[in-house]
């Protein structure tokens, strides 16, 4: 029988375009003290340290990890990195989850990070490739025809996304970390900006963020003073290739695939009624609809409605993002950890302004690359 | 005294690299230098991928058929670009779309260009454009871009799997 484990520190940095006042180093360490902090630790407490980012080329540093395990404090201790693309922020909690339930380690530091200041990751997604045909415009370019395609086979009103963009920007005020604060956003100014991957205007995208996230991950029996822990209730990763013929970009099969094993494993049979609040990794704003029938919460072509009906707002019956979300906030290899990070901040009862009141089950969700990676916990204000 | 802080400095990188594209590879290219575009089929599904990659995603197994697929095929979905990046010097708007080929059972990315950036739609009805056989080598990079062929555009049935 596998280890409970729990969240019992939560920590991130003030994310932002470029911090230029830190080093990665120094980012790093703002996100895992605040975490240590949290969970009454020092550094001598944790017994490893698991960091995820994305591609080495987006930051333009080389295994950054090889020199920073004196700033992750892992210096003597396990030191692991995780890959998954843009859901490794997710995937890296999931591998250090694993490792807690597995009776491998009683606390381990997870970390994840991005400061996409540092280089261009548009150009890093672009390279010329020889045999492959060339990624053109960037991730927004691959993005923007498949929510063509969903707007196209859902026949969703075309301010779906304009009312998504403002709606987690609005949220983003609440959230004192957030990268993005944009108190006189209306929808008219995001059906204004210029429409930089036709569907995909300006102010329905994520932005380039600086910024790091930590989570202290604790064994029941070394929960120390910890009152109020997050339970991990349960765990699913997936992954699907790239491209195959027949593949549905618009609802990958490994991210339904993945739902269905996290809540078959949570006890979940209707995701809306059951999940109290979801942290979904939407970077373009029309994911949060297409993300709601992959992930159960609307029957096939009705996410919209959820958006909307205000369903998904912080005061809807199905609140997402209530952080801000990617949206507002985008660290690339940190956004997927951040997800994890706002569940268990929910579910705890330490969200400040963009709580929801008496959230007791929370999602997290992540997914990268080409919408192949996928990664997801519920976390718990009870014990499983 | 306090200093002020050095906030960042320029280090430029760049990447030469050498790819050993392997035997399925290497016909594929071989195709290009003389402006084919060699596809290979699944031998499970029967699925014809382009541009190949020597296995089958969905099985694993070796695609060792090969099938020519035609040089024109539908635009199944797409996006119109209006940012301007440092790695790609084009004229915006441009148009970037899936494309399915006549003969192929999957989408690939490329530009459409000699299209109105309104008239671009799912289902239209595109062809390759090729540089000069004089300039042909073993490269996608043979084909300039894809143009509308005029042709009446293709049903919603024809490509609804591929989107």
């Amino acid at each position: 029988m596998s280890e409970l484990c729990a969240v019992t520190g939560v920590g991130q940095t003030h994310h932002d375009a470029e911090r230029s006042d830190l080093s990665m180093h120094g980012l790093v360490r703002e996100a895992a003290v605040r975490a240590l902090a949290d969970a009454g630790l020092e550094w001598k407490d944790i017994d490893a340290v698991v960091v995820g980012k994305a591609p080495d080329q987006f930051e333009g540093v080389m295994m950054p990890e090889l020199m920073m395990a004196d700033a992750l404090g892992a210096v003597g201790k396990p030191l692991l990195r995780v890959h998954t693309a843009g859901s490794v922020g997710g995937s890296t909690g999931l591998v250090a989850a694993k490792l807690v339930q597995g009776g491998v380690h009683k606390r381990v530091l997870v970390v994840a990070w991005e400061k996409q200041s540092e280089a261009d990751a548009s150009w890093v997604l672009m390279m010329k490739i020889p045999f492959a045909a060339p990624l053109v415009a960037g991730a927004g370019g691959y993005f923007a025809p498949y929510i063509r395609a969903y707007m196209e086979r859902s026949g969703a009103p075309k301010d779906t996304g304009i009312k998504v963009a403002v709606k987690d920007r609005l949220n983003a005020l609440k959230n004192p970390y957030a990268h993005l604060k944009m108190p006189d956003i209306t929808e008219e100014m995001v059906a204004d900006s210029l429409m930089l991957w036709d569907p995909i205007r300006y102010l329905e995208t994520c932005p380039s963020s600086d910024g790091a996230c930590a989570l202290v991950l604790t064994a029941e029996d070394a929960l120390g003073s910890c009152e109020k822990p997050a339970w991990v209730v349960s765990t699913a990763m997936r992954s699907e290739p790239t491209m195959f013929a027949g593949r549905d970009g618009v609802n990958p099969q490994a991210g339904i695939d993945c739902a269905a094993e996290l809540y078959r494993k949570g006890g979940i049979t209707d995701p809306r009624r059951d999940i109290d609040v979801a942290e979904i990794y939407v970077p373009f704003s029309w994911f949060e609809p297409m993300w709601m029938e992959n992930l159960g919460f609307a029957e096939q072509g009705e996410g919209w409605k959820m958006t909307m009906s205000g369903a998904t707002a912080l005061d809807g019956d199905m609140p997402i993002n209530a952080s801000g979300g990617v949206l507002s906030s985008n660290p690339i290899g940190a956004s997927g950890l951040l997800r994890f990070a706002e569940a268990a901040l929910q579910v705890r009862g330490m969200a400040g302004e963009h709580q929801v009141d008496g959230a007791k089950l929370a999602m997290g969700h992540a997914y990268g690359g080409g919408s192949q990676y996928f990664a997801m916990w519920l976390v718990s204000s009870d014990k499983p | 005294m306090a200093e002020d802080p050095i906030t960042g400095i320029v280090c430029p990188i760049r990447l030469d690299y050498t790819i050993t594209p392997g035997r399925a590879q290497t016909r594929f290219l071989r195709g290009l230098e003389s402006g084919k575009l060699l596809g290979q089929r699944c031998p499970a599904t029967g699925k014809v991928y382009m541009p190949p990659r020597g296995s089958s995603p969905t099985h694993g197994l070796p695609t060792t058929e090969e099938v020519e697929v035609a040089d024109r095929g539908t635009v199944t979905t797409f996006c119109v670009v209006n940012l301007q990046f440092a790695s790609t010097v084009r004229e915006i708007p441009y148009v970037c779309a899936q494309i399915l080929l006549d003969g192929a059972d999957i989408p690939f990315f490329f530009v459409v260009q000699e299209v109105d950036v309104n008239e671009i739609r799912m289902g239209m009805r595109v062809e390759a454009v090729w540089k000069d056989p004089s300039e042909w080598g073993p490269t996608l990079e043979n084909i300039l871009f894809f143009k509308p062929t005029g042709e009446a555009d293709a049903s919603r049935e024809s490509y609804k799997e591929h989107v």
